[in-house]
């Protein structure tokens, strides 16, 4: 049984006619210990995917509407309230995009640790457990961090107590939605070594949410692209970067900046992601696609296995694999 | 941070000078001889001329400014024209009964608006939201006086739940308090209403959830707080303005507080005590803002930094 398993998730926000599918028939699946990395543009579906495992998405505006979300074979959809407190933050823990603003300003950082502890591991509510997991991640002298405010750290250490307060608990599934993407470059280089190291010292899983691809590489066991909702290609993390199979990926990878190739100019997605609820019809991305057919405007594309563990959303993807060296990564 | 402190007690300075200098000129252009008032109609010329010595009512009025200013630089309120008593004394010993008024009020209604604050934006939209809106625009504009001469009616006169008016214990203050507390639970229940809103879509509210905290420590906790920085500064202000008088709350119900003092001193034309409510006022709503800036810190972490 997979820790995590996604099953045709379907969220809607807003009713009626004006319902518009945010994910739309989205199934994944993590095992214990391995890291998923969930590709995509703003607007792709992933985050709302990502806070959707702890039903974090506040229901209205949203609406679970389909499918199910299994985290050791519960279904955290059908759960109460009081069961979903011991989920968030204990099974599941959370590190969000924006540290600064994540962080409650108006209490201490040991306090606010120490508030998770207190849900999940209340024997161990005290300054010695947190100080060592402000060690943990990377904090230097914690001792003296204890009484911070969260807007007397820098952003890349206001991260580093996000993850340290996700870890309170000592998760089996920690789901970090964007965690570097409001830092500087060299912080995030330094936040995802932090992610990996912490992975294998603890062995937990990771659902990692990025627009960046540069980072999947390093970190990932399996990739999932998402674009306008769906899921457009999954598999291998080595196998979907040498060999993307879809040309959402394909293009994303060529826009991705490379030191060594001699490209005088990076490759842009053309056009622009398309707003919920005005989805086209057919295939989502036929409208940008370098390689649409007629067929692609009035068919929508199934999720096929293409060989185990590989899935595509695009009928032409054998067709379209000529030999060419997309990636110059992973 | 003495720098700053020292600037804001400069400026307080300033602004009270100035509402002194207003107020005397203002007192002084109401037609009227104030001598006329203090003796009486049929009192004979000398008498008035007398008054008018003493009180220095012949002189020009820039020279009876500087008295002026010099009396009140030296904590001298002046006297009553009409009871003699000494000005600050007539206040002093009316405040308990403004303040015992005015803290009960401050307790209900915040009593009432925080939860209905907290609960509409957690429940924004929907009918019992609606329905908070519909009454809290009701309280808003309801008039003072006009509610107050309603309760009194209904409840103390016609159902005799509380004592009509008058002021010899603590169950005379309940109508009173309940008035005021109406008039104001409206406009704070909106205000922590929307404070409480924006507060709920931000991320650590969001982070809190992702914690496993239970709703009521979320919104409590974690969005209260926040949302309440922007309040405490209002509510500074509006307990200056209650302690400096409820002019038509405690005249309805007679209660013998600053404002009753204050209206008196208005129908008698006392001029020193019309000041000296006045001035009183000013000192109250300058030392809230004073208290606002250096509670601030305290309540906002984030403003010790900057400051």
């Amino acid at each position: 049984m997979p820790l995590l398993e996604i099953k045709n998730l379907q969220v809607e926000f807003g009713s009626g006619a004006h319902a518009a599918r945010a994910v739309d028939g989205v199934s994944l699946s993590l095992e214990a210990g391995k890291t998923l990395c969930l590709v995509g543009e703003s607007g792709s579906g992933k985050s709302v995917t990502a806070l959707s495992i702890a039903k974090l998405v506040p229901s209205p505006p949203a609406r679970y509407v389909g499918g199910e979300i299994l985290i050791e074979g519960r279904d955290v959809l059908k759960m109460s309230s009081r069961e979903l407190r011991d989920i968030r933050g204990g099974l599941v823990s959370y590190v969000f995009q924006e540290p600064g603003a994540s962080l409650n300003p108006v209490f201490r950082i040991g306090a606010q640790i120490k508030e998770s502890l207190k849900y999940h591991r209340p024997a161990a509510a005290n300054d010695t457990e947190v100080i060592r997991l402000l060690k943990l991640v990377g904090i230097p002298a914690p001792e003296s961090r204890l009484r911070n405010y969260p807007h007397e750290l820098s952003g890349g250490m206001q991260q580093r107590v996000m993850i340290a307060m996700a870890l309170a608990s000592q998760p089996k599934l920690l789901v970090a939605d964007e965690p570097t993407t409001a830092l500087d470059v060299t912080i995030q280089a330094q936040i995802i070594e932090l992610l990996g190291d912490l992975r294998k010292q603890l062995g937990m899983a990771v659902l990692l949410i990025t627009h960046n691809l540069g980072i999947v590489g390093d970190l990932a066991d399996d990739v999932a692209v998402m674009y306008a909702g769906q899921i457009v290609e999954h598999g291998p993390v080595r196998e979907v970067l040498q060999r993307p199979l879809h040309p959402y990926t394909q293009a994303l990878i060529q826009s991705v900046p490379d030191l060594e190739a001699e490209v005088e100019r990076l490759t842009a997605i053309p056009g622009t992601v398309p707003l919920l609820g005005s989805f086209p019809g057919g295939c989502r991305f036929h409208p940008r696609c370098p390689k649409a057919q007629a067929s692609c405007s009035t068919q929508a594309p199934e999720l096929a296995s293409v060989k185990a563990g590989r899935r595509v959303r695009c009928p032409l993807w054998d067709s379209l694999l000529e030999p060419q060296t997309v990636s110059h990564r992973a | 941070m003495l720098l700053r402190l020292g600037n804001r007690l400069f400026w307080s300075a300033v602004t009270l000078l100035g509402t002194a200098v207003l107020t005397f000129l203002l007192v002084n252009a109401v037609p009227g001889d104030v001598a006329r008032v203090i003796a009486g109609p049929k009192a004979s010329p000398e008498v008035i001329k007398a008054i008018h010595t003493k009180f220095h009512l012949d002189e020009p009025i820039w020279k009876r400014l500087g008295y002026h200013l010099n009396n009140l630089a030296h904590g001298d309120l002046g006297q009553s024209y009409v009871t003699e008593q000494p000005v600050a004394e007539a206040i002093l010993t009316r405040l308990p009964t403004t303040a015992a008024l005015s803290t009960l009020a401050i307790i209900l209604w915040m009593f009432l608006a925080v939860p209905l604050g907290v609960l509409t934006a957690k429940y924004s939209g929907s009918w019992f939201d609606r329905f908070v809106l519909v009454m809290a625009t009701l309280s808003l504009s309801l008039p003072a006086f006009w509610l107050a001469r309603m309760l009194q009616y209904w409840l103390s006169y016609k159902m005799g739940w509380f004592p009509v008016a008058g002021f010899r214990g603590f169950s005379h203050l309940l109508l009173p308090a309940g008035t005021l507390a109406l008039l104001f639970v409206g406009y704070y229940a909106r205000l922590i209403h929307s404070n409480m809103t924006e507060v709920l879509n931000s991320p650590y509210v969001r982070a809190a959830r992702a914690k496993g905290a239970p709703e009521t420590v979320v919104l409590f906790r974690h969005g209260l707080r926040n949302a309440m920085i922007p309040v405490v500064t209002i509510l500074a202000m509006d307990v200056a303005g209650l302690l400096g008088g409820v002019m038509f709350t405690e005249n309805v119900f007679a209660l013998p507080g600053i404002g009753t003092l204050a209206v008196q001193s208005v129908f008698n034309l006392d001029v020193p005590v019309i000041m000296g409510t006045v001035m009183f006022s000013a000192v109250l709503v300058v030392a809230a803002n004073l208290m606002v800036d250096v509670l601030y810190q305290w309540i906002d972490p984030r403003i010790k930094s900057a400051a």
